[in-house]
């Protein structure tokens, strides 16, 4: 005999749905709704934004804040990188990760190489970042070197750099993209590798046998096969650095032309709630087309399966 | 085209040894097969003509090229795999066209060849499909014709008709007998499965551990196998074996079971002459056993009383499993014999098959 409640029904499925959904409102679902309200509001969150509007200078009333957030110097710089941050980043750390995954494939020692490779995954950004800072230090006052980068280059007779604090704004963002691979390469280059691993053997040996060198059976047989994987990545890690926030926060703290929206976000949030908001729900903004592309991509992937 | 020669090949894998010095000559246009037991080591010998193994000692070629260090796609050879190994993300015509492509063919003599080999196999409707909206058969179809179309030297086959079920494999090795007919290439084909091998090759190697037990037609494999595994592997059901002796004199030689005596053949008694008095293996082909009331005109007879323990009715005959002494053994007769169950007869052998073996060597006694 089923119980009752086990029958299917119209009111039953909602029951057992009931906890997640309740706890979705209450964290997501609720934030959200919060956020948008919150930025349309004022700095303290008790006004129309439109307070905050200067007299004699453009104003968008209610959506002052989003004003801000689109045409303010340091938000269209933070968005700038954001942009530079998915266009290299992500290439960046797919492309190492599925390097490392091809080439661990080959070597004897794989599991250990294959560790290494990752181990910066295990570290906190925080810490990653401190690290790095240490890394890239530049002593300024004459003394020796003690950063490893500026050490190597003054022991081979040259000028130390200042890798965070340069007068070129790439420079410094450049070194910010160099920590952001080197954490999240490891991390590509797992969910790669598995998915290299599904490709069955016999067809690399097909395609050897067919005429193909170890240059074309991967471009032309591994690479096609595995797509939908490096997609599925590449969105996902796409998602990740349109977030980026610990790495810029502890090295450079966004100066030197490094903001980035999320930094901007966190800038704001306790001196102006509004314009916090307006940042945040730009972030979401840009990251829901993405989103959807992700899902799209893996239901397709799961309809051919 | 050509001939493929495996001369003294051996192949290790860590100390485990998967072909042992195989050793032999196939000849240009020849249909060989690999025959043996899982993990005999046929699939590693395909895979050491194909390049996709090394190996360890021994010389392989292909005409009179040696190709140890020939890297696969310099061999000219095609291969057809177990799991058809079509590329998933290809269609059909671009599964067949890529190994062309790799080699720079003309566009318009890729698209001949691949549309005439689609032809020949039936697949030309199914040229815009991807693998994946194929059934077995078709897929198959299409492992086939990507070899085709490269027109190599030799054509390599790894169980391609395992894959299938029972009817398609049996069309499926008519039109791969009637496609090596056609296009008088030597083909080199591995499979556990004896009635492929009986059906299809020209020439049959039989091996067992990664050593050849025996190379010859399969008439002559089925006639006189040279030891007691080949005899046992070839044909269905297999040969019966017994331990008996062979008693009397070198003028009338009998074979003694037991709770059987058979009197062997003059012509026979010459060449077991060594053995009298000794232990040896007698082997008996099921169809060489005859129900007593329908036995076939003109075979040398001899006599084994039994008792019927089952009989499995196949159609167009009736296997009877047969006991006496202890040991039992299968008879392939007649579907209008009588012998049910529980029934004690009087089975009749053709004498003029017997196979004797040695008890020490298991080799045929010849």
């Amino acid at each position: 005999m089923v119980p009752k409640i086990m029958k299917q029904g119209t009111l039953t499925p909602w029951f057992y749905l009931a906890a997640a959904i309740i706890i979705m409102f209450v964290f997501i679902v609720y934030p959200t709704i919060n956020t948008v309200i919150l930025s349309l509001k004022d700095k303290t969150g008790t006004h129309s934004a439109a307070v905050d509007c200067t007299p004699g200078e453009p104003c968008w009333g209610m959506f002052e804040n989003y004003r801000y957030a689109l045409t303010n110097q340091d938000m269209l710089q933070a968005l700038r990188n954001n942009a530079l941050w998915i266009l290299l980043t992500v290439p960046g750390t797919v492309g190492a990760g599925l390097m490392f995954a091809v080439l661990t494939d080959r070597v004897r020692y794989e599991k250990l190489a294959k560790t290494i490779v990752f181990l910066p995954m295990a570290i906190s950004f925080v810490g990653a970042s401190i690290i790095w800072r240490f890394v890239y230090y530049l002593e300024a006052g004459g003394g020796p070197q003690i950063g490893v980068l500026n050490a190597i280059i003054t022991a081979l007779g040259g000028q130390p750099i200042a890798w965070l604090t340069n007068k070129s704004w790439i420079v410094n963002n450049i070194s910010l993209w160099v920590v952001w691979i080197w954490l999240w390469a490891g991390f590509c280059m797992t969910i790669l590798s598995a998915a290299l691993r599904g490709v069955p053997t016999e067809l690399l040996e097909a395609a050897r046998v067919d005429g193909a060198t170890e240059w074309q059976v991967f471009w032309r047989i591994m690479f096609p096969i595995i797509l939908p994987t490096i997609t599925v990545v590449a969105t996902t890690m796409t998602i990740n650095v349109l977030k980026v926030f610990d790495i810029v926060f502890v090295m450079t703290n966004g100066l030197n032309g490094t903001e980035v929206i999320a930094n901007r976000m966190f800038k704001f949030i306790v001196t102006n709630q509004g314009r916090s908001m307006a940042i945040a729900v730009l972030l979401i903004i840009l990251t829901i087309p993405i989103m959807i592309i992700n899902v799209r991509r893996f239901r397709e992937q799961e309809m051919i399966r | 085209m050509a001939s493929v020669t495996y001369e003294h090949v051996t192949k290790r894998f860590g100390d485990v040894i998967a072909v042992n010095d195989f050793d032999i000559k196939i000849e240009d246009k020849e249909f060989l097969v690999l025959l043996g037991p899982s993990g005999c080591g046929k699939t590693t010998t395909l895979r050491l003509l194909a390049g996709l193994e090394e190996i360890t000692e021994g010389n392989i070629y292909i005409g009179d090229r040696l190709v140890n260090d020939v890297p696969p796609k310099d061999r000219d050879i095609a291969m057809v795999f177990q799991s058809y190994a079509l590329y998933p993300h290809m269609s059909v015509y671009d599964n067949m066209a890529f190994g062309l492509k790799l080699r720079k063919t003309p566009k318009s003599e890729i698209d001949r060849r691949v549309r005439e080999a689609a032809q020949m196999l039936g697949i030309e409707q199914l040229l815009d499909r991807k693998p994946k909206q194929l059934s077995g058969g078709q897929r198959q179809r299409v492992a086939v014709g990507r070899a085709i179309v490269r027109e190599p030297q030799v054509f390599l086959m790894d169980e391609p008709l395992s894959n299938l079920d029972a009817k398609l494999r049996v069309q499926a090795r008519a039109e791969l007998s009637k496609l090596h007919h056609r296009l008088g290439t030597t083909f080199i084909y591995v499979t556990h499965d004896q009635t492929e091998a009986m059906t299809m090759g020209t020439r049959i190697a039989l091996l067992k551990d990664g050593i050849l037990q025996q190379f010859d037609t399969p008439q002559r494999l089925y006639d006189y196998p040279v030891n007691v595994f080949v005899a046992g592997f070839i044909g269905s059901p297999s040969m019966n074996f017994f331990d008996v002796t062979l008693t009397g004199t070198k003028e009338e030689m009998y074979i003694d079971g037991g709770t059987f005596r058979l009197k062997v053949p003059a012509d026979k008694a010459r060449v077991y002459g060594d053995y009298l008095g000794k232990r040896v293996i007698f082997g008996i082909r099921p169809e060489d056993i005859y129900d007593p009331e329908l036995v076939a005109p003109g075979i040398t007879q001899g006599r084994i009383k039994a008792t019927v323990e089952v009989t499995e009715l196949m159609g167009n005959e009736v296997f009877l499993y047969l006991e006496t002494g202890g040991k039992s053994f299968i008879a392939r007769v007649d579907p209008r014999t009588r012998a049910r169950v529980g029934m004690e007869i009087e089975a009749v052998l053709n004498m003029d098959n017997i196979h004797l073996f040695d008890t020490q060597t298991e080799l045929a006694i010849r």
